[in-house]
């Protein structure tokens, strides 16, 4: 047998005995032997002296490509038990994935408050900035300067909480149209203002009714503010705030300090308009008051109404929550009940 | 006001559903409550004719009726009522029948006696007892002899008639009538109504001068006007005249009384008839004096006011002006004169006399809404006529007028320009011009504009503003463009401290409160809870409950109340915020309170809820410690933060609360709520903090700065030690910061502990620090120096046993 055939045979036997290896260490065993000063092939080639000269760099260079062969084929056969080793582990380490997360502290916003949060945010857009005045009013904001004078039919003192002659707990957002018109420059640019707050009536709180809820007034005063212009800002706020299939409507109404004034009806929330018990069967639910601002608030806050005009607008948050999640009970936003309030959780949509 | 639509129809060419109608009206002027039709949902009720009636055999008060409803044989029906007999026209709920409340009616037998259905009361078909005259009130109704036996009993009771209930706005008090809503229905469908004025029967040779002198302060009642009739015969009126009251809400009486009321519905006047006969002396309209007191036409007795106003005769009072008549001076059976009223009184007074006697009448709704100056003398003269019509007599000669008031009407001058600059419209002279022809105002060009002249009868308008209004419900809202404000452009954002507000909110909620919102108004126990500094209190001057008669000065109270109201309802975990207004007095004479935003906190139970992987424990000081370090960090609010026991809030854990400062600013305060309040708020153990925000918002906020992440490694070092139980951790950071020299960068308590091991009175501390040098490595040497040094000065200065 030629030093030649010897080293294919321990090639061979030495990949099948590699093929066979079921570990890392067996594996590592054989790697030493073979490999290894006192391996097989160490020994074979002891042998080598015995060969002419000129042979023998050619048999030095085929041990040499036989070690590489087992090198390599130990590499390949480790690393084909090491994933197994890891699939075995990975099996055994298997959970039950629809076991609860581990629960984590997060609170939420008032739903009053997200929706004042859109109403802000979707006029912060349209160039308007955002005032906030006193909860405690005085007569002649609230009121006189509202083109409500003493004895006005329309000024109920039974329905306002006074705390004295003079002031009272504010009814209506709408003074601040009057604090805002009688501050603002119009040498800078346009008055566009959204006010967010509390207001304050004096009523016996039941279902429908509450002795403290929110209002959002809106204002636009400049030279050229048209009442298409009002019904385009409504039209997008209520389309931007409930979606694309939602309309609105126009209707008559009576407002001390807007002339012409309107209520404002949106397509209902529960049948899209085609009529229901919520709406009364006429498609529509009634949403806002509006109009352009009164003449005489205007004078009254300083803007000369022959040149400066422009709209107003008042909407409810605690009726739009109503409506949008058919809560039936204002009552309900005041308690803090907390499984009440989280509910509404699904922020950004 | 209930409007009657086949009223309407007599003024004007209507054909539409009522529906429609009431839809229109809504669109265009006024909001309709409802449209209602009184014979929807009634099935089978029929004129019948008692052709005999007996008494039945077992009851002393049920009769057993022969009655004839147009079929083949009569029906048998018993009916108890006390006024049926023979021969009367009445309304028979026929077997298979449905009577008001959606009440069937089947042939039964009243006590061993069949019934073929039922013989039927006003009220039993769905009227209100309110409007059932007087004579039908305590049995069945009973027809006149003229209506056909067989027929359906509703076309004779007006109960197929729609009515429309319009909801008035304040200014619209023109619509409060039939002939202004029939103005106004002219103007909506573009006809022109056929409306007669009166012309008064007078006779030729009696003067009502001769018969009544008025006289009248002008401030009171701008007209005062009275006509008489003499020879009156009262009775009922006649079916057309109580169906069309009854329509409209209003109980016939008479056919003095019904006729007023008639007039007041057609014109929107109210009248008031007197039994002349029973006026002594003259007529004259006065405030009332001190003392003077009326029983009113309802029998009840009034203590009038100074401010009220009256008609009195030469002895007293004998009506409530505008407002209600005077028992005294009433039409009865008896009256044979009628001195009839026809008037303007002031509208403010009327409004305050109404409040002041809880009286608010048809006539006293009307008054304070306003009259139309035009129509005093026409519904004067209508009601004279219609009265002599029904009740006989003769209408004497002439008005005794006590005042007269007729204004300049106004003219208004308006342009297509300035139309279209308001509206956002694109209309033309002739467009608007077409419009005011609609309405009925007389329109002359003049320039490039139109001088409109406004009818006496719509007293709403005044400015141009006005006829905008009236151009575009006319012309239609649906009709108007809608676009969004062009012109100069304008930059929203939110100032700084509304950014604050936001940060506060979200950073709460990140946090793991959720938003409360609570009621500002409470009692003026609780508005005095948890003050963090000296207030009066500020009090509503007449408030509706007790319950919230008082301004807060703090916001926890209402937060307790929240948690209170949770463990009610068996939810033992709670955490809120509450962002809100508080309101200080620093004085009783400080009448307007200054508003002064807060935020506060509580938490109570478990912070987050059990679960198999989540082992909880109930929420403590430390808990909520955390949440307002981290609200405090995360608003960069400049300078050191720092806590100092306090047990001066009467509603705190005197040994488990802390007063907050910032920078040596006082903010607020965190610790347990007392277990004595607790318990009286009945919550379990509660935490609770609340802030300053507006001074939080105020304070010179830090703006983020850079510093690069020093390259070189850094050095940690743990010390433990045992301290005296007394020594705070704050004594100790301190220490180790005034000690630790130019590399100790960070200091963390990662241990502390008592109790077993450890002697008593003392505690073990377990503090890791962190050594940084940005600039070069550091040497182990020098931290070792450093730290040595610490230890050294944690023995001397606090007595520290190094462990
Ligand atoms: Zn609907």
């Amino acid at each position: 047998m030629s030093l030649r055939d010897k080293l294919t045979e321990i090639k061979q036997k030495g990949l099948a005995d590699i093929d066979s290896a079921v570990d890392l260490k067996k594996l590592n065993e054989i790697r030493v032997h073979l490999l290894g000063k006192k391996g097989p092939i160490t020994a074979t080639l002891r042998g080598i002296k015995d060969l002419p000269v000129e042979e023998r760099p050619e048999v030095g260079s085929y041990a040499n490509k036989i070690r590489d062969a087992i090198t390599q084929a130990v590499a390949a056969h480790r690393e084909d038990l090491e994933d197994a080793a890891l699939n075995k582990q990975l099996a055994a380490e298997k959970i039950d994935v629809t076991l609860p997360g581990k629960p984590v502290a997060q609170g939420q916003p008032h739903v009053i408050q997200q929706i004042i949060d859109e109403f802000v945010d979707l006029f912060l857009g349209m160039g308007y900035q955002v005032l906030q005045g006193p909860e405690v009013e005085s007569d002649k904001y609230n009121f006189e300067m509202m083109n409500l004078p003493k004895n006005h039919p329309a000024r109920d003192m039974q329905d306002t909480f006074y705390l004295s002659k003079e002031f009272l707990m504010r009814s209506q957002t709408s003074p601040m149209q009057a604090r805002a018109l009688e501050k603002h420059d119009f040498s800078k640019g346009p008055l566009k203002m959204i006010s967010p707050g509390i207001v304050y009536r004096r009523d016996t709180d039941d279902p429908t009714h509450s002795h403290q809820f929110h209002q959002v007034e809106g204002l636009v005063i400049d030279r050229h503010v048209t009442m298409a212009d009002l019904k385009g800002t409504l039209l997008t706020m209520a389309q931007k705030i409930f979606g694309d299939r939602f309309d609105i409507r126009l209707r008559p109404s009576y407002f001390p300090f807007t002339e012409p004034s309107v209520e404002v009806d949106i397509t209902c929330f529960n049948c899209m308009g085609k009529g229901c018990d919520v709406c009364k069967h006429t498609g529509w639910i009634e949403v806002l008051g509006a109009g352009m601002v009164h003449p005489n608030v205007l004078e009254m806050a300083g803007v000369d109404s022959k040149v400066y005009g422009g709209f107003a607008f008042g909407v409810g948050p605690d009726r739009f929550a109503m409506l949008k999640y058919g809560v039936d009970d204002i009552r309900d936003f005041y308690l803090d009940d907390v499984r009440f309030l989280d509910q509404f959780d699904k922020r950004g949509n | 006001m209930k409007v009657s639509y086949n009223w309407l129809k007599k003024y004007l060419d209507l054909d539409m559903p009522a529906k429609d109608l009431a839809e229109k009206i809504e669109r265009t002027a006024v909001e309709v409550d409802s449209v209602d039709v009184a014979e929807e949902g009634l099935k089978k009720l029929v004129v019948g004719h008692i052709l005999s009636m007996t008494n039945h055999p077992d009851s002393d008060h049920l009769h057993i009726c022969s009655v004839d409803v147009g079929e083949e044989s009569p029906l048998q029906i018993v009916c108890g009522a006390p006024n049926v007999a023979a021969d009367q026209k009445v309304i028979v709920a026929l077997p298979g029948s449905r009577i008001g409340g959606n009440v069937k009616i089947k042939r039964s037998k009243m006590r061993g006696v069949e019934s073929e259905g039922m013989i039927c009361a006003l009220d039993e078909i769905g009227f209100s007892k309110d409007v059932v005259p007087k004579e039908w009130a305590d049995g069945i109704y009973v027809f006149d002899d003229s209506v056909p036996v067989g027929e359906p009993v509703y076309h004779y009771l007006g109960m197929d008639d729609p009515i429309i209930d319009l909801d008035v706005t304040p200014n619209r008090g023109d619509m409060l009538s039939i002939l202004g809503t029939v103005h106004e229905l002219a103007a909506i469908y573009d006809q022109k109504p056929d409306i007669q004025k009166p012309v008064v029967k007078e006779a030729a040779d009696l003067n009502a001068a001769d018969e009544l002198k008025a006289s009248a302060d002008e401030t009171l009642a701008k007209t005062y006007k009275l006509r008489v009739i003499k020879g009156v015969k009262v009775a009922p009126s006649p079916a057309w005249l109580q169906i069309t009251l009854w329509n409209a809400g209003i109980r016939p009486i008479n056919n003095v009384v019904d006729v007023t009321n008639y007039i007041l519905l057609k014109y929107g006047q109210p009248l008031h008839s007197f039994d002349k006969d029973k006026i002594k002396g003259n007529v004259q309209v006065r405030l009332a004096k001190k003392g003077e007191q009326i029983k009113t036409l309802d029998e009840e007795d009034h203590d009038l006011s100074s401010e009220d106003i009256v008609i009195a005769d030469s002895e007293r009072p004998i009506a409530i002006a505008g407002v209600m008549g005077g028992y005294n001076t009433q039409i009865d059976d008896q009256t044979k004169a009628v001195a009839l009223e026809s008037a303007i009184f002031d509208s403010i007074r009327i409004r305050k006399t109404a409040q002041r006697h809880v009286l608010h009448s048809e006539a006293s709704q009307r008054f304070e809404r306003g009259i139309n100056p035009d129509g005093v003398e026409d519904a004067l003269n209508e009601a004279a006529n219609m009265i002599q019509e029904l009740a006989g007599g003769q209408i004497t000669k002439g008005i005794v007028t006590a005042s007269e008031y007729h204004p300049k009407l106004p003219t208004i001058f308006i342009t297509a320009e300035r139309t279209n600059h308001v509206l956002g419209t694109d209309l033309s002279l002739s467009d608007i011009q077409a419009i005011f022809d609609r309405l009925g105002f007389i329109s002359q060009q003049a320039d490039d504009g139109l001088n409109v002249t406004i009818p006496a009868r719509r007293w709403d308008i005044h400015i141009e503003a006005d006829l905008f209004e009236e151009i575009a419900r006319i012309y239609g809202y649906d009709q108007l463009p809608a676009t969004l404000p062009t012109g100069r452009q304008t930059i929203g954002t939110l100032t700084p401290a509304q950014k604050l507000d936001r940060a506060t909110r979200h950073a709460l909620e990140g946090l793991g409160l959720t938003q409360a919102i609570s009621y500002s108004l409470t009692t003026a126990t609780k508005a005095q809870l948890f003050l963090m500094r000296q207030s009066k209190l500020t009090k509503l001057l007449s408030p509706m409950t007790q319950d919230h008669s008082t301004l807060r000065m703090n916001l926890l109270s209402g937060l307790l109340d929240d948690v209170a109201y949770n463990h009610a309802h068996k939810v033992n975990d709670v955490a809120l915020y509450e962002i809100g207004r508080v309101f200080y007095k620093d004085s009783d004479e400080q009448v307007r309170p200054d508003e002064v935003a807060h935020v506060a906190g509580v938490v109570t139970g478990n912070f987050t809820a059990a679960s198999w992987n989540n082992h909880v424990h109930p929420v403590d000081f430390y808990d909520l410690k955390g949440i307002v370090n981290q609200l405090i960090e995360n608003l960069g609010i400049n300078g050191e933060l720092s806590y100092t026991a306090t047990d001066k809030y009467p509603e705190m854990h005197p040994g488990r609360t802390a007063d907050i400062s910032i920078h040596g600013h006082y903010v607020g305060f965190i610790g347990q709520v007392h277990p004595k309040v607790a318990k009286q708020f009945k919550i379990k153990e509660t935490y609770a903090f609340e802030l300053n925000l507006q001074t939080l918002i105020e304070l010179p906020k830090s703006d983020d700065q850079y510093h690069p992440i020093s390259k070189y490694p850094s050095v940690e070092r743990d010390i433990s030690f045992l301290v005296d139980h007394e020594v705070t951790n704050e004594q100790v950071v301190d220490l180790m910061k005034k000690r630790g020299g130019a590399y100790l960068h960070d200091i963390h308590l990662f241990d502390i502990y008592e109790g077993k091991n450890i002697p008593a009175g003392k505690k073990s501390m377990a503090y890791s620090l962190l050594y940084v040098n940005p600039r070069e490595t550091l040497k182990d040497e020098v931290v070792t120096a450093a730290f040595e040094k610490i230890k050294k000065r944690l023995t001397d200065e606090l007595n520290a046993e190094i462990r």
